[in-house]
């Protein structure tokens, strides 16, 4: 599992670095950024969940990898 | 060098040749009905809001008012989303509704960027601001707060009986950006009457809103010209050294800045921490809760920031059009409530009930789009250090009189008086 950040919808709530500062990470202005290399280990997936859950841009992704 | 004189003369002198604006009929006094003639500013929204805003979201949804020129309330969290999000047919050039609406020439700047722009001059104005503002930059203003905090609580000194919203909440945010920007601590009890003119006022005659905004940018420049004299590592000296195309920003943009910083800096963080502990003090369980579970917090406090969201944004309509089943006309306002956004059952689940452990959260007190509040890390940081600290300090509080209680009207709503009994009953 991978997470992305479309950083068209980003708007630097923080949500995401706020509830999963394993995964993702601020940028120097603020906007969330993908710490890494996106993928998700087992043990972060509820939280890489919860970044999703509550971003108010619904700017992230998690993708299932086949 | 060349010596730095944009703020020799006043500014404001050198605008004569604007367009004035226009004003309309000031309309006063109790709502008839709250789909046709609402008013946020009557005592009967500011004591509870949230029962016109599920009734109008339920029969409406979207409400108008003949006040205030002509105006549209949104109740929906999909359709505030959506005017949030469309900055091509809904303009920020005045963000807080009232009786008197800037010329539109002053679009895409605004009087006080980057709330008041549309793009894209918004986003270059923006981006001075974004870097200042990084939850790694204000992180570094923790211990100062929650040392205030304590001295806040430390000055209650034995007492039984203490205003929280006066005493306490209200003063955290005041010193936090008075020492951002660089103003002297002991102004703050100004910077509440620059406060009240600004978000409450908004029904005085006009002559006398100008009289005292002008005094709010009386202060400005006067701090602006001591800056520009004795530099300092502060945000006003860097608004002030700060270049946008090329050159340093007009005057009128940096005063304009920090008008938005102290005002929008104050009232929003002070409503924030007195409505989080107004709810503590009349829900014993959540309160007992939070003493016994402290990590708990950063998630409680969300929901504070959803169920109690203090802020509501405005815009102006940029051209005559049908939207969302309303036919809205050009410079009509549309009161963005963000607090009935948050409300609303199709988003939310239990979506009137206070449930501190919501894991799901997407909550919109901050606003959407591009112009999300710039202070917001700073807001989470202030209101977080500020129950973590009267939570450990006072776990035992409760409501003195829940009928002295009172709200701020208009756009920003929070406790103004909050009187709490401390200790045990």
């Amino acid at each position: 599992m991978k997470v992305q950040i479309d950083p068209q919808r980003c708007h630097g709530h923080g949500r995401c670095y706020d509830l999963a500062p394993g995964l993702f990470s601020e940028d120097d202005e603020g906007y969330g950024q993908v710490a890494g290399d996106s993928a998700v280990p087992p043990d972060q997936e509820h939280v890489a969940r919860l970044a999703v859950s509550n971003c108010p841009e619904r700017a992230i992704d998690l993708v299932e990898e086949a | 060098m060349t010596l730095d004189d944009r703020f020799t003369r006043d500014f404001r002198e050198t605008r004569g040749d604007q367009p004035l604006g226009t004003r309309n009929e000031i309309v006063t006094g109790p709502v008839t009905d709250w789909a046709t003639d609402f008013s946020h500013l009557e005592p009967e929204w500011a004591a509870d809001p949230y029962p016109i805003q599920d009734d109008l979201r339920q029969r409406c949804p979207v409400a108008h008012t003949d006040r205030f020129g002509g105006g549209w309330l949104p109740t929906r969290y999909e359709d505030v989303a959506a005017v949030a999000y469309d900055t091509e047919r809904f303009s920020s050039r005045s963000i807080i509704m009232s009786n008197f609406r800037p010329p539109r020439e002053l679009a895409p700047v605004g009087g006080t960027p980057p709330i008041s722009s549309d793009p894209p001059f918004h986003h270059d104005a923006r981006k001075l601001l974004l870097p200042v503002f990084t939850k790694n930059a204000v992180a570094k203003r923790e211990e100062a707060t929650r040392a205030l905090c304590h001295s806040l609580i430390d000055a209650f000194d034995g007492q039984h009986s203490v205003d929280a919203a006066r005493d306490y909440a209200q003063y955290i945010p005041m010193r936090v950006i008075a020492d951002m920007l660089g103003f002297p601590p002991e102004d703050g009890p100004q910077f509440r009457e620059f406060i009240e003119n600004s978000l409450e006022g908004v029904n005085l005659p006009p002559e006398e809103r100008m009289e005292r905004m002008g005094q709010l940018f009386d202060y400005l420049l006067a701090q602006i010209r001591d800056h520009v004299d004795n530099p300092r590592d502060d945000l006003t000296t860097y608004l002030i050294n700060a270049e946008l195309y090329g050159r340093k920003l007009d005057p009128s943009h940096v005063a304009g800045t920090m008008a938005l910083l102290l005002i929008a800096g104050i009232d929003t963080t002070w409503s924030a921490i007195g409505a989080s502990l107004w709810h503590l003090a009349k829900t014993p369980a959540d309160r007992e809760r939070l003493v016994a579970e402290p990590e708990l917090l950063p998630t409680a406090m969300e929901e504070f920031l959803r169920v109690y969201a203090p802020v509501t944004m405005a815009r102006l309509v940029k051209e005559d059009m049908h939207w969302n089943g309303v036919d809205m006309k050009a410079e009509d306002w549309v009161l963005l409530s963000f607090p009935a956004a948050n409300r609303d059952p199709a988003q939310f689940d239990r979506a009137g009930e206070v449930v501190i452990d919501r894991e799901v959260n997407r909550h919109v007190a901050f606003g959407l789009g591009i112009h999300r509040c710039v202070g917001s890390h700073l807001a989470r940081m202030e209101l977080r250090v500020a129950l973590e600290v009267w939570l450990e300090r006072i776990p035992d509080f409760g409501l003195h009189d829940p009928a002295a209680v009172t709200w701020a009207a208009g756009q920003v709503r929070g406790p103004r008086t909050l009187p709490l009994r401390i200790g045990p009953a």
